[in-house]
């Protein structure tokens, strides 16, 4: 007799057990064809379950798949994930002392970010998600303007109203970080139609992690992304880990989030996330594929998020601690580091060097922004100014609740409405 | 000067703006090439073409979410929900995101997003065709909140809410699209020609929102309410032979306290009207509102009449909608009641 059964995915390792990534499918570096950009997205569907990759074990850059970037480039590449990773490191620390109230480190997933915010143009649109802050250390952001959202303090971008880490940058074509999972994915898709309505070269990207992609929003960014072929880049980042539920409670148990795509007819590249040359190589791809009218590609990120998911977390409590070091796909830093030395242009001394450089630069950061104020001390924002941009123009009821806290602020005594009833 | 009905002048609206700002783009499910359920938007992609007029797949939550993203990227879109009933599936695109864009990022960006729904009864439409969610919205900090109860106003409100910076949900009472509508289902429908409203500008221009508007001027009681109901309250009012000022409201949010108040505290008693439900419905902050500005005014206690808190039955309509021997009844209670 036959009976129906439910299926609770289970991870390969809790704490205490050995860490098994077995489950993980990896091609040899080199070995994944690289199709024209112009191919049907069914014809190049085995793209969503092979795994693009660029650097072998001896770190050389092999395959269809190099991007052949110059020396220098590559030296740009190791110096922003690094100072990424610096930055963390030292976001972390702050939080520690207590003088920021939350954070989320990227550490392990630098090239995630980094390769497509290079490998795409200034005029690109980004639609992040909250551990891509990779995206502005290319873009250029200053990391003092980071810190301070992080503070909430009088330079704070947004102005005291968002946790830390919710950046954003008009200028620079950030889209603002939300706290609610997925729905920056079809805004992305949204944002790419009015280029292409505009008539414009721009094309957007955005990034989701493999949890969120569960969420209705990911279905409607694929689903109008196919209809309008829209100009944009879908990128999952499959880290492996969702707070406590692994990428199976997203359904990575059967099918990659890369083979989503073909049952949208939108190409879907899987590529090793810790491959910085992978990654950009991808993304190019996907952004000549774009630009040329090709519409849009999802790309799956393969790597591991080696930090708690935030300050508020302890993964030691559902994963075991040393599951980083068993990741079959290495660090991106570390793998980087390895190919410009296997080429001659870089060496373990100039690495020290760029390490201490990059470390005295975050701390320089650090110590300008303190003097912005931090929750504690220093100056702070006016709280009168929360009332400002719910709207364009300040509406009368606003204005009234303003006044009330400047008269709860300034008399202390005074109590809101009462007092102008007791004056009257 | 033109006679249009809601729909004709909604269409002229959206007509005056496409051609007006290139910017402006008009999207929905079966908007384009249809012209929209409700005729709406007929006719419009066939002026404009299909990158400004668009049919869009059925996901509520896809249309608003590409909205923002439009709107971030320079374009004034102009979302249709086919029906307020089917708003929820974009609950969070409009109230965590829409909504909070410009706030959360001080002012860095927005996204000048108007969203089109029918909404309201009186059509058998049952539950999930029916329902006047404005008051789940007006709670929601950053939307502006319009429903017009005319012609007339749903032309100049909407050039108003297209041009506004402020994201806005424009809810068109769908009961009043062909005509205005005094609650009595069994009279014979009677057409926006035969109404002083259904007069309609053929080009630009804009009500302002934030204005609320006196429908018919009156002493002994104010009548605050919005959408189909202005019309119903009116026939409530001859019914009842008491003279009460109507006063539409138009706009929910920002809501003209001052018109509201000014009203209650000359007549002292004041009735409030909607379609919706009542607990914790906009008719709560209406009441709540007028009670700590009038207090010392009033004469009575503030009286609602609403749709019941049920969710709106097919078989039942005209029990549950509020009709004018309600609204009468209640207008008469607030006249017996002494200070």
């Amino acid at each position: 007799m036959s009976q129906s059964r439910l299926h609770v995915p289970h991870p390969p390792a809790r704490p205490g057990e050995t860490p098994d990534f077995s489950y993980l499918k990896i091609s040899p570096a080199g070995s994944v064809a690289r199709p024209d950009t112009r191919a049907a997205a069914l014809q190049i569907e085995a793209l969503g379950t092979a795994m693009v990759r660029v650097l072998d074990e001896q770190g050389q850059a092999v395959g269809p798949w190099n991007p052949h970037l110059e020396a220098e480039e590559l030296r740009v590449a190791l110096r922003h994930m690094v100072l990424t990773r610096r930055f963390d490191e030292r976001m972390q620390r702050m939080h520690r002392q207590g003088r920021i109230s939350f954070y989320m480190q990227s550490t392990g997933e630098e090239a995630v970010a980094v390769a497509p915010a290079m490998a795409l143009r200034p005029g690109d649109m980004f639609f992040p998600s909250y551990r891509t802050q990779g995206l502005f250390v290319v873009r250029g952001k200053s990391l003092v303007d980071l810190m301070c959202q992080c503070l909430s303090n009088t330079h704070d971008m947004c102005r005291g109203r968002q946790m830390p880490i919710m950046y954003h940058w008009a200028e620079g074509n950030i889209f603002s970080i939300s706290g609610n999972l997925a729905t920056q994915f079809p805004q992305a898709v949204g944002w790419a139609m009015a280029a292409a309505i505009k008539g414009e070269d721009h094309l957007a990207a955005t990034w989701i992690g493999e949890g969120a992609s569960a969420e209705a929003d990911f279905h409607h960014a694929l689903t109008f992304a196919a209809v309008y072929q829209a100009p944009v880049i879908l990128n999952v980042v499959n880290n492996q880990w969702a707070i406590s539920t692994f990428q199976g409670f997203a359904g990575g148990e059967q099918r990659t989030f890369a083979q989503r795509g073909p049952g949208y007819g939108i190409p879907g590249v899987r590529v090793d996330g810790n491959d910085f040359l992978a990654v950009y190589a991808v993304t190019r791809w996907a952004a000549e594929r774009a630009r040329s009218g090709g519409g849009p590609t999802l790309i799956e990120h393969v790597t591991y998020r080696a930090a708690a998911h935030s300050t508020s977390d302890d993964p030691s409590r559902y994963r075991p601690k040393e599951e980083w070091q068993f990741w079959p796909l290495g660090d991106p830093v570390a793998r980087l580091k390895a190919h410009l030395i296997a080429l001659g242009e870089w060496s373990e001394e100039r690495h020290a060097a760029l390490e201490k450089e990059l470390e005295a630069h975050v701390a320089a950061c650090w110590k300008e922004a303190v003097t912005y104020g931090t929750l504690t001390e220093g100056p702070r924002l006016d709280p009168l100014s929360m009332f400002k941009d719910v709207f364009q123009e300040m509406p009368v009821h606003l204005q009234r609740q303003r006044e009330e806290l400047r008269r709860l602020l300034h008399e202390p005594d005074a109590s809101g409405p009462r007092s102008d009833a007791a004056e009257g | 000067m033109a006679q249009m009905n809601m729909v004709q002048a909604i269409n002229s609206a959206l007509d005056v703006m496409l051609g007006r700002d290139p910017r402006v783009v008009v999207f929905g499910e079966d908007v384009g090439y249809f012209g929209g359920v409700f005729r709406c938007t007929d006719g419009l992609q066939r002026k404009y073409g299909e990158h400004r007029v668009l049919d869009t797949p059925i996901a509520e939550g896809g249309i608003i979410a590409a909205a923002i993203g439009m709107g971030v990227n320079g374009l004034r879109p102009v979302a249709e929900i086919q029906f307020a009933d089917y708003i929820y599936p974009a609950f969070d695109q409009i109230v965590s995101e829409l909504a909070r864009l410009r706030y959360r990022t001080a002012g860095d960006l927005s996204a000048p997003v108007t969203i089109r729904t029918p909404c309201g009864g009186g059509i058998r439409g049952g539950q999930t065709h029916s329902q006047s969610p404005e008051g789940i919205f007006t709670h929601v900090c950053g939307l502006k909140i319009v429903m017009p109860s005319n012609p007339h106003d749903a032309k100049g409100l909407l050039i108003s809410s297209i041009e506004s910076e402020d994201p806005v949900l424009f809810f068109e009472p769908k009961r009043i699209y062909n005509g205005p509508f005094d609650g009595d289902p069994h009279k014979p429908a009677v057409p926006w020609s035969s109404h002083p409203k259904g007069e309609v500008p053929d080009g630009h221009y804009a009500i302002a929102l934030g204005k609320a508007e006196i429908v018919r001027p009156g002493t002994a009681a104010t009548l605050i309410t919005y959408g189909t109901m202005v019309h119903v309250a009116e026939a409530a009012v001859r019914l009842s032979g008491v003279d009460a000022e109507i006063i539409d409201v138009r706009t929910m949010v920002p809501l003209d306290v001052d018109m509201l108040c000014t009203s209650v505290c000359k007549t002292g008693r004041c009735v409030i009207v909607h379609e919706a439900t009542r607990f914790s419905g906009f008719g709560a902050e209406l009441s709540a509102t007028v009670q700590e500005e009038c207090f010392w005014h009033l004469e009575a206690p503030i009286a609602r009449v609403t749709g019941w808190d049920t969710p709106y039955p097919h078989a039942f309509e005209w029990d549950y909608f509020p009709g004018p021997a309600r609204i009468a009844a209640a207008l008469r209670a607030v006249m017996e009641r002494a200070a």
